[in-house]
């Protein structure tokens, strides 16, 4: 995927509710129209994270799956 | 497409064993991370959560816990050493699946600024004091829960 992150948050082998509780302090972290790329191995996390930034008013840019990872961009948009 | 949305969470922890623990937290600090407020009202057992130190030594029930992943049956559960065997069992289980400490959700719902109310009923029933509480921990009556949760909250009781 062609999507340069500002910043990488790595949550594998973290379990619910962590990956969304670390992605909520990276992306506060980080100023508008940034994008974090965070990695996760919980199956969970798909549904998760769209429903975090449907929440939150952020941005699920893209989204992947490789070898047991989930990857998501996501951008900072409020 | 109206559809009313809620931006509050207000929660009743009742329990004080480590299963009945996870879920006020787990959905607490998940609540915080999606922007919504939150508070988590701690009566009678449910206190046991916020004593200080408490956290990461509640326990399992064996007796009368048939979904245990691994069913004890009742009469062998009544022997004493079962309790601390179910809970080490089940402590593996969540160690195994990289599922986070007690105190470290409890750590995060407070920094993150869910209002964890202790109710002082409870306490005085059973003897709590509010030094013996971790740090954060507001003490108040049902009122003050209600007051929060009568503000269009998602009310959930464990």
């Amino acid at each position: 995927m062609s999507i340069t992150p500002d910043q990488v948050l790595d949550c594998s082998g973290m379990a619910c509710p962590m990956p969304i509780l670390k992605t909520k302090k990276a992306v506060d972290g980080l100023q508008l129209g940034q994008i974090l790329k965070m990695i996760a191995t919980d199956p969970g996390s798909t549904s998760d994270m769209e429903a975090w930034t449907r929440k939150t008013g952020h941005t699920l840019v893209a989204s992947e799956q490789a070898d047991g990872k989930f990857i998501f961009y996501i951008k900072k948009s409020k | 497409m109206t559809e009313s949305t809620s931006n509050r969470l207000a929660i009743i922890a009742l329990h004080g064993t480590l299963d009945a623990a996870y879920p006020p937290l787990i959905l607490a600090t998940a609540a915080a991370a999606m922007d919504m407020q939150c508070a988590i009202f701690f009566t009678f057992y449910g206190l046991e959560i916020i004593r200080k130190g408490k956290a990461d030594k509640l326990q399992v029930a064996p007796i009368a816990n048939p979904a245990m992943p691994m069913p004890v049956p009742n009469i062998v559960g009544m022997l004493p050493g079962m309790t601390a065997v179910a809970t080490g069992m089940m402590n593996s289980w969540m160690h195994k699946a990289n599922v986070a400490k007690l105190s470290e959700l409890l750590e995060m719902a407070v920094e993150s600024g869910v209002r964890m109310i202790a109710c002082q009923m409870s306490m005085d029933v059973m003897g709590v004091k509010k030094e013996d509480l971790i740090d954060g921990v507001e003490v108040s009556g049902a009122a003050t829960f209600l007051e929060f949760a009568s503000q269009n909250a998602i009310s959930l009781s464990f």
